[in-house]
C-alpha cells in the first residue's frame, strides 16, 4: 500500500473531525460541562452533535455491511468483542469523571492543539501518562484483549 | 435556530458539526476500514498500544484534528475557550487516559462509532461515561472545573 493511501484517508478524516468538533463548540470545555450540568444550567447542544454524527454513521454502517473491503485498504479492521465486563464499566466511569472535571475528551483535546496549545498541553501529557500507567497493570487483569476503539 | 428555554444552546452549530464528525468517521470506516476512535488511535500513535494500524495512518488522523480545528477558527467568529487550571487538567487527563484504555474507547469510538453500530458494549460504555460526567459536574458545580 502506498504512502498516500495510508496517509490521506486518515488525514482527511481527522481534518473533517477536527472541523466538526470546533464548529459544534465541543472544543469549548464550558459547553461540554454545560451538557453534563443537567441539574443546573443545562446546554443541550452536545445532544445535537451526537445525534448528527450517529445518524450519518448509522448510514455508513449499512453501506459497510455491503462492502467486502474498504475503498483504500485491504480489509476491515473492526472491534468484534461482545462481552460486557467490569473493565468496560469501570474504565468508562473513570473516563466520565475526568471528562466532567475538565470538560475535555481525547478528540477535542488533540484538536485544541491548534486553538489553545499551552492551555491543553497539561491535559494531553497527563492523558498519555494515564494510558501508559494502564499498561503497567498485568495484561489479563486490565488490558483490552484486542485493539480498542 | 435557538431554543427559548436554552438561549445559550447552539443546536444548528451542533447539528452541522455533528454531521461533519459523522462524515469524518464514515470516511475512516469506508475509506480505511477502521473505527475513528481518538483514544485508541492516540495510544497507537504513541506506541502505548499495539494493533495493526500503521503509524502513518495513526499520526495522519491525529494531525488532521488540529488542522481541521484551525480551518474553522480562521474562517468563523471562533472565540478562545477557557480551560481549567493545570493541576485540574492533569488529574482529569490521568483519569481520561487510564479510563479510555481500561474501557476500550472514548466519546468518538464508543459514543459515535459504536452507538451507531448498535454495539451493546459501546452503548453501555456511553451510558456509563455520560452518567459519570453528569454526577461529577453536579457534585463540583458547573463552573468549578472549566472556569
Amino acid at each position: 500500500m502506498s504512502m498516500a493511501r495510508k496517509l490521506l484517508p486518515p488525514l482527511l478524516s481527522g481534518m473533517l473531525f477536527g472541523a466538526g468538533l470546533t464548529l459544534s463548540g465541543m472544543t469549548d470545555p464550558a459547553r461540554v460541562r454545560g451538557f453534563l450540568d443537567v441539574f443546573g444550567r443545562w446546554d443541550p447542544t452536545l445532544l445535537f452533535v451526537i445525534g448528527g454524527a450517529v445518524i450519518v454513521m448509522a448510514i455508513a454502517w449499512r453501506i459497510q455491511s455491503r462492502m467486502k473491503s474498504p475503498l483504500f485498504g485491504q480489509k476491515f479492521s473492526l472491534p468484534d468483542r461482545r462481552d460486557l465486563d467490569g473493565r468496560l464499566i469501570a474504565g468508562s466511569a473513570l473516563f466520565g469523571i475526568g471528562w466532567g472535571i475538565a470538560g475535555l475528551c481525547p478528540g477535542p483535546a488533540v484538536a485544541s492543539l491548534a486553538l489553545s496549545p499551552l492551555s491543553v498541553l497539561p491535559f494531553l501529557v497527563a492523558m498519555l501518562a494515564g494510558m501508559a500507567v494502564h499498561n503497567l497493570f498485568p495484561g489479563p487483569m486490565l488490558r483490552p484483549q484486542r485493539q480498542g476503539t | 435556530m435557538s431554543f427559548d428555554a436554552f438561549p445559550y444552546a447552539q443546536p444548528l452549530h451542533g447539528l452541522i458539526g455533528g454531521i461533519l464528525i459523522g462524515l469524518a468517521a464514515a470516511m475512516m470506516l469506508l475509506g480505511a476500514g477502521r473505527i475513528a476512535g481518538v483514544s485508541g488511535i492516540a495510544a497507537r500513535a504513541t506506541g502505548i498500544s499495539g494493533g495493526d494500524m500503521s503509524m502513518t495512518s495513526a499520526w495522519g488522523f491525529l494531525a488532521g484534528l488540529p488542522l481541521g480545528a484551525l480551518a474553522i477558527a480562521l474562517t468563523t467568529d471562533w472565540k478562545a475557550a477557557g480551560f481549567a487550571s493545570w493541576p485540574v487538567l492533569v488529574i482529569a487527563g490521568l483519569l481520561v487516559g487510564f479510563g479510555t484504555r481500561m474501557g476500550s474507547g472514548c466519546t468518538s469510538g464508543h459514543g459515535v462509532c459504536g452507538v451507531s453500530r448498535f454495539s451493546q458494549r459501546s452503548m453501555l460504555a456511553t451510558a456509563t461515561f455520560i452518567t459519570a460526567g453528569i454526577v461529577t459536574v453536579s457534585l463540583m458545580g458547573a463552573g468549578g472545573g472549566a472556569s
